[in-house]
């Protein structure tokens, strides 16, 4: 016999793969993305290469906040509602 | 309620199989395959002159391009004729696992086999000269391309022909993992490996002198860009015949349809990922003959770092197939495992592509400008950890839903 509650739990953990599964597709890709471009810039441009690679950590820093969101939603269907 | 007999199950599940081998199996092939064709006709607009090799390439390269699909028809009709002599539930999931695996098997080689394809085409209208040694060429980059739509008729057939209905109730979920994780990790390595196979056909039309060369490297990089298919592959078989006959059903018959999901979704980012970074190897030796070792390394370490989203597929597979489970009919505990195993395989997909492209890049700079190369290896490297986390956030979000709940 299933219950309600038994249903709402099974429905936050499923929730919490899904959360973190699909949200991570993005950032790896938008990521992958900027590090691509970084390496082409560094490789037209080697003596900037301090400032490139730090361009791109900034740009692949906010490109993995939809990763964290995901993230931060995954764990408080798991741990906390 | 309604009795179904357990004979009319099984020919549900053939012929919802039938339609998803065929479905699915159409999608890649015709892309391909039109890909072919809109480069030939490129290759016709300039250079009108070899139109008729130009065609007669693109037939060959498109006949083999429509090798997948008809596998996938294959099995297709195969399944509809199927009449399951010891009708059970597991013959029932053996059947439409068996077309899941082929019909998403089919995708990857069909596009991947239709690069090669188009790019014969192109190089033709460029060097009319080289016309045989760019059929070889692609030729076997095509064949390379098919392996993975093979490996999954190999599954299909096992999962259609060989007898486990006198096995454990688990099989029934063991057989539906089996064939989603073949098919699935069918895609990514075919389409990957369709692009070292292409850029292989532009190498030799810009540089014929490199033919063999290229050859060689086209072979390397593809064959890296299989490893997601062949884990997919083991996994599969491990799945059709560890048995678990002394485990409780439940949990584990979810554990075990998750770990299919985990290592077959992961691996399509893995394999799109590797075969990105062996297109721009295959392209940079023809591009720079005298940097040949240096773009080979590069090349194959960005392949390695782009196959991380698919080990961790693996890893979580082990785990969920491995682990052991104490008897529950809470059904909370399957739909943990199951979200687990999902959020592993879709969390490893961007990942292994953004490696790829990074990898991508680093491998073309560094045949342009090699005494970069040490700068472009730790650029690339530091690139590929930063997209790398949010596989490793869904591998750690995977591990809680399996040791915390």
């Amino acid at each position: 016999m299933i219950e309600g509650a038994d249903l709402i739990q099974a429905a936050a953990f499923l929730g919490a793969g899904l959360a973190m599964g699909l949200g991570a597709i993005g950032p790896g890709l938008g990521e992958g993305m900027v590090g691509a471009k970084a390496c082409e810039a560094i490789g037209k441009n080697p003596s900037e290469a301090g400032l490139l690679t730090r361009t791109m950590l900034v740009g692949q820093a906010v490109s993995e906040s939809t990763g964290i969101y995901s993230l931060v939603i995954a764990l408080l269907l798991l741990f906390v509602v | 309620m309604m009795s179904i007999e357990i004979e009319a199950w099984v020919r549900m599940a053939a012929f919802v199989g039938a339609g998803f081998s065929m479905g699915f199996g159409a999608i890649g092939a015709a892309i391909g395959e039109g890909f072919a064709a809109a480069k030939a006709n490129n290759a016709i607009s300039q250079n009108p002159t070899y139109s008729g090799d130009i065609v007669k390439m693109m037939l060959v390269g498109q006949a083999i391009a429509e090798t997948a699909a008809i596998f996938a028809l294959v099995i297709g009709v195969l399944l509809l004729f199927a009449t399951g002599g010891n009708a059970s539930m597991i013959t029932a999931a053996g059947l439409l696992g068996a077309g899941l695996s082929m019909g998403l098997g089919a995708i990857g080689s069909g596009v991947g086999s239709g690069f090669p394809a188009g790019e014969a085409c192109d190089g033709l209208s460029r060097q009319p000269a080289l016309s045989r040694t760019l059929t070889t060429t692609m030729l076997i980059g095509s064949a390379v391309s098919q392996t993975p739509a093979i490996f999954s008729m190999v599954i299909a057939f096992m999962l259609m022909f060989v007898n486990f209905s006198g096995g454990s109730p688990h099989m029934v979920a063991a057989l539906l993992g089996s064939g989603l994780c073949m098919g699935f990790g069918a895609i990514g390595s075919g389409i990957g490996s369709g692009f070292p196979a292409g850029q292989a056909c532009v190498g030799l039309a810009r540089q014929p002198a490199m033919g063999s060369r290229l050859t060689t490297n086209m072979l390397i990089g593809a064959a890296v860009s299989q490893t997601p298919a062949i884990f997919a592959m083991v996994v599969s078989f491990m799945l059709m015949f560890i048995s678990f006959a002394g485990t409780p059903v439940h949990p584990t018959s979810a554990a075990l349809l998750g770990a299919g999901l985990a290592t077959g979704l992961a691996a399509i980012g893995s394999g799109v990922g590797s075969g990105l970074a062996a297109g721009s190897g295959v392209e940079g030796w023809a591009r720079q003959p005298t940097a040949t070792g240096n773009v080979l390394v590069i090349m194959l370490v960005g392949q390695a770092v782009s196959q991380t989203p698919s080990i961790f597929g693996l890893l979580i597979s082990f785990i969920l197939i491995f682990k052991g489970y104490p008897s529950t009919e809470v059904f909370l505990v399957s739909t943990a495992l199951i979200s687990a195993g999902l959020c592993t395989g879709l969390g490893g997909i961007g990942s292994g592509v953004g490696n790829g492209q990074v990898a991508q890049t680093a491998v073309s700079w560094v045949a342009r400008n090699v005494e970069q190369e040490a700068l472009l290896m730790r650029t690339m490297l530091v690139g590929q950890a930063v997209s790398q986390s949010t596989a490793i956030y869904a591998m750690v979000i995977s591990l809680a839903l399996i040791f915390l709940v």
